[in-house]
């Protein structure tokens, strides 16, 4: 005789909880994507989300697997990388412009994200044409990581 | 010969919310809204283009068992999905009149080399691009 048959309400039910929870935290995410040249804390932006920071930092990690810190760091050196292509700003410039403090910190992050400092990459990349993708569709898709991947890409789409 | 691309779906979260979403903050006309047993079928068109239409769906039954419709829903919620992109007459008055009705924008009206582009979510998490188009980069006449 068979057990009794899984409804399908137990299957989902472990997930049916989180979409209120992915609603508050995509509105924390997404001020981070408009406001991350501005000094952005964690505490402001668990306030945000509704939530206690340790666990806004949890869940955000859970959701979108990394730290709200760290998204806030990759969104600035992504958006970094699309001005030192296709603007003639400075390094200190850009740093300025995407809310690092100090050049040193920039340049910090930028070489950890991506694998060289801003002003190689910048050499690199203003002697080329741009890649012919819709910004939405680099803003949305590219984000730096430190594994190779981006790395190997960026010289697919230089030959 | 297939001719156009006549339907595109959109996941959200709720449709009724999605309708006003779609209607009276985008300004897309109603195509069909027609609820059979428990299915609504509910689709929208933008105001140039009557022929395509935009299906609001929930996921669930009939397409989708209920934890595959769990799982699309939290990629809905968490923003991840871009159904696809929308054209506008003008990017800059667009995003303003959008913004005071409380569209939410990713990103303001920015110069591309194909145009000027914004991005905003609807109220399910889906993103769009918002693109005027420049001259030498105009969409294709049919």
């Amino acid at each position: 005789m068979e057990g009794p048959a899984r409804s399908p309400a137990s299957l989902s039910s472990g997930m049916r909880d989180a979409i209120p929870v992915y609603i508050h935290l995509l509105r924390a995410k997404d001020l981070i994507d408009r406001e991350y040249a501005r000094r952005l804390d964690v505490p402001a932006l668990a306030r945000e989300a509704h939530a206690s920071t340790a666990h806004f930092s949890r869940s955000f990690k859970s959701a979108f697997g990394e730290t709200p810190h760290q998204y806030l760091l990759r969104r600035r050196i992504e958006r970094a990388k699309d001005l030192l292509r296709s603007t003639g700003l400075s390094v200190t410039e850009v740093s300025v412009e995407v809310g690092f403090r100090s050049l040193g910190s920039f340049s910090t992050a930028f070489r950890d994200l991506v694998g060289e400092s801003p002003s190689e990459y910048a050499r690199r990349w203003r002697a080329a044409d741009a890649p012919p993708i819709p910004a939405c569709f680099t803003l949305m898709y590219t984000r730096p990581a430190a594994s190779s991947i981006f790395r190997e890409a960026d010289a697919r789409d230089k030959d | 010969m297939i001719t156009k691309l006549s339907h595109t779906t959109i996941w959200v979260l709720d449709q009724d919310e999605a309708l006003d979403f779609y209607t009276r903050k985008l300004g897309f006309q109603v195509n069909t809204d027609a609820t059979m047993d428990d299915f609504r079928w509910l689709t929208v068109s933008p105001p140039d283009q009557p022929d395509h239409e935009l299906i609001l769906l929930v996921p669930g039954p009939p397409m989708m068992d209920e934890e595959s419709a769990e799982q699309v829903k939290a990629l809905v919620a968490k923003g991840v999905l871009g159904p696809g992109a929308f054209e506008t007459d003008d990017c800059r008055k667009t995003y303003e009149a959008l913004s005071e009705r409380g569209v939410n924008f990713l990103s303001e009206p920015t110069e591309r080399f194909y145009g000027i582009e914004a991005t905003l979510r609807d109220n399910s998490g889906n993103w769009f691009s918002m693109t005027e188009r420049s001259e030498s980069y105009a969409t294709p006449k049919a």
